[in-house]
């Protein structure tokens, strides 16, 4: 995929012009974040099993070389192959010789943000395969030629009437005076479409949300049973996943699992939790022949030990984007990469390097709503702070920036001050603002509202009432 | 290749961690995580035992938007599958795994209703299978690959009917791990064990949430609660 996010401050402006995504992003800020926080208050251990996951993954880290290991010969007992792949070119090159020895002509997908990050989609194309997304927000955007703008819902950015355009110009076997009015049409009109796809197939190909060193198991999470498909009818199942995915047990998997759907959709549970250990076995009626692993690095054991080593706790749940006011006003696209939002302002630079990625770790207004919904406890804003200092050090930055950073960072080394500034900020604002809601433009802040209205503050800032929620939370439990 | 790709890789990890493959305390660390299976925090509303247990199964698994009907004793079960299929207005025909408890059930009690062995093709309207186990505290089935149930019969029918006995039932996921360990042996599991919280649905178009994506439509669970 070619790599945008060094033109974030123009994708931001294209997507602040864009009706449609404004109109689809406006979704986001309710829907998600009403379900996720109705999901957590339902639980009353939720924070302690954040706890929980944070230090399982933390230890998983510290001895990813064992978990490895261990993982490894786990899946070969059951009869699988485990690929290691450097790079995303190695990763490449070793799905597209499995398929080519099974003389693949057509692989379904499942939905797998990695198979993105390494571009197999495009590969294939040059090589003659034909992948078919299955998920229905990845076969949405495969027919628009897009990629996904959301690591959950990657068809967010999409309206049902744009949905109703593609599937009346890709579907031309149906009556094209067909009413799609209802969502729920089109949505059947993708089942009828994608059923043949999961038999024609030769090869499917899914990602992982874990790989679990106790017994050699891949775990897909899902809500549709696309992946399900996927992985079950053709002749192989390749799973393309990343070094971090390791837990050590099933146990461990199960803590985990309790707050990825609840931060994710605000579900307890997704549809289909599916564990995958090895090929069909010889009483299975069904189950793919082959089952391989492709375990890819592509720089994350660059991160172990380093300022960013956190972010390898990222269950890829969205939470942080879900709640974030930048990724509200643009979308994901904005991002120019695989990964949006504060995981992606993260991440990226990591992947591809700060010199691609620089205006990344700006796209954010510090606000703390990432981190505080971020189910791992990944420090996003400590983070991203980091990757501002570097760029800050390597000076490619821009005059105003570095200018602003300054300030910034004066601020920030003293947090009462910066309470009490960004309180102070909020009750200035809420006043300024109170008549309209929003502001079209704010005296030392342009560049920001050149481009969208920036929201007047309503009431509290988001760590004063952080704050309250917690000392209610307290109040209730005692 | 593939030898040497794993050893950069391991070695890069273990430079960037300062940590060396070989040290004991660590491979002993790791040894114990492994066996000891620490369980962890465990919420408090599955921990029920008995009817309040099969009331809280029942409860969730109607939240996630899966019909339930609860008999008292294997037997009744091919009733109840016809039913269900009558009060869908599906043919009188379910696709069923070699499963030896829903083999021994009174299918020939039901002479209309057509059993199909094995796998599921694609055609089905209704597929039937034995939950291994299941979950109180999501309304989650646990289902186990193998001759007995095949995976396919889980996603491929547009209606997909299972059994639980509620003996099976635990307050949580964990339990359940117990159990796998139990039946298939320490560090070994069946090729697939799905976890299945309700039917298939999306909410891909414009977060509207639909039932019935590329899974079955409808989840239709039997507890059976004696027996
Ligand atoms: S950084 Fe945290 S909130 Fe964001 S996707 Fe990863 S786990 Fe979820």
């Amino acid at each position: 995929m070619e790599i945008k996010s060094p033109t974030f401050k123009n994708n931001s402006a294209e997507a602040l012009k864009d009706v449609n995504l404004q109109k689809a992003l406006g979704k986001v800020r309710t829907g998600f974040i009403e379900k996720r926080a109705q999901a957590a208050d339902a639980l009353p251990e939720f924070e302690d099993l954040r706890d929980r996951a944070r230090d399982i993954k933390d230890h998983v880290l510290d001895h990813l070389d064992l978990y490895l290991e261990r993982y490894t010969e786990k899946v070969e007992a059951a009869g699988g192959h485990v690929h290691w792949a450097e790079t995303a070119e190695d990763a490449r090159n070793q799905i597209m010789e499995i398929c080519r020895r099974l003389n693949a002509r057509t692989v379904t997908k499942g939905k797998s943000m990695i198979t993105e990050e390494i571009g197999l989609n495009e590969f294939f194309e040059q090589n003659g395969v034909t992948p078919v997304e299955t998920d229905l927000g990845e076969y949405i955007i495969q027919l628009r030629g897009e990629h996904p703008s959301h690591i959950i819902a990657p068809a967010v950015h999409v309206t049902k009437d744009q949905v109703e355009e593609d599937f009346r110009r890709a579907h031309t076997q149906f009556d094209p005076k067909r009413n799609l009015d209802e969502p729920t049409t089109l949505l059947g009109e993708a089942r009828a479409v994608l059923r043949q796809k999961y038999f024609d197939a030769d090869v499917g190909i899914t990602g992982a949300n874990f790989l679990i060193a106790e017994t050699g198991t891949s775990i897909i999470v899902t809500n549709e049973g696309n992946g399900d498909l996927t992985q079950t009818l053709p002749k192989a199942h390749i799973v393309v996943a990343s070094i971090e995915k390791i837990v050590p047990t099933l146990e461990d998997v199960s803590q985990i699992l309790r707050v990825l759907a609840r931060s994710a959709t605000g579900q307890d549970m997704s549809v289909y939790t599916t564990f995958s250990t090895g090929p069909k076995r010889d009483d299975d009626p069904d189950g793919p022949g082959e089952y391989h692993v492709i375990l890819l690095d592509n720089g994350r054991s660059s991160m172990l030990g380093s300022d960013y080593q956190d972010m390898l706790r990222c269950i890829r749940c969205g939470a942080c984007m879900n709640h974030c006011p930048v990724y509200h006003a643009v979308g994901g696209h904005a991002y120019g990469w695989v990964y949006p939002g504060p995981m992606g302002a993260v991440l990226t630079p990591s992947l591809i390097g700060v010199d691609q990625s620089g205006h990344l770790p700006n796209a954010s207004t510090f606000c703390g709503r990432c981190e505080a919904v971020c189910p791992m406890r990944i420090p996003l804003p400590k983070m991203m702070r980091h990757w501002r200092e570097r760029e800050f050090e390597r000076n490619l930055n821009s005059a105003t920036a570095r200018y602003g950073l300054g300030v910034w960072a004066y601020f920030a080394k003293r947090p009462s001050l910066y309470q009490f500034m960004t309180g102070l900020g909020m009750r200035t604002l809420g006043l300024l603002g109170r008549t309209k809601g929003r502001f079209k433009g704010l005296p030392l802040a342009g560049g920001w509202t050149k481009y969208r209205d920036l929201p007047a503050p309503e009431g509290k800032t988001f760590q004063q009432q952080w704050a309250e929620r917690q000392k209610a939370k307290r109040k209730e439990a005692a | 290749m593939t030898a040497t790709s794993r050893e950069r890789i391991l070695a890069k990890i273990r430079t960037s961690l300062g940590r060396n493959g070989e040290d004991e305390t660590r491979r002993d660390t790791v040894a114990e995580r492994l066996s000891a299976h620490h369980k962890g925090i465990i919420p408090k509303r599955g921990q029920l035992s008995g009817k309040d247990l099969i009331d809280l199964f029942c409860k969730m698994a109607e939240g996630v938007q899966a019909s339930v009907a609860r008999i008292s004793s294997p037997d009744e079960v091919p009733a109840a599958v016809s039913d269900y299929l009558r009060s869908k207005n599906l043919s009188q025909q379910v696709r069923m795994g070699a499963d030896a408890r829903l083999a021994a059930m009174p299918w020939k009690d039901q002479p209309n209703l057509e059993v199909m062995q094995g796998r599921a093709e694609g055609s089905e309207e209704a597929g039937v299978s034995h939950a291994f186990a299941g979950i109180a505290e999501t309304g989650t089935l646990v289902l186990t690959s193998g001759n007995d149930n095949p995976t396919t019969i889980n996603f491929l029918p547009e209606h997909h009917i299972a059994v639980v006995n509620a003996a099976d039932l635990s307050g949580d996921m964990e339990a359940v791990w117990a159990k796998v360990r139990g039946k298939y042996g320490e560090g070994t599991m069946p090729r697939t064990v799905n976890l299945v919280t309700g039917p298939s649905r999306s909410a891909d178009i414009e977060q509207t949430l639909l039932l019935g994506a590329h899974g079955p439509r409808a989840l239709h669970v039997i507890v059976v609660e004696e027996g």
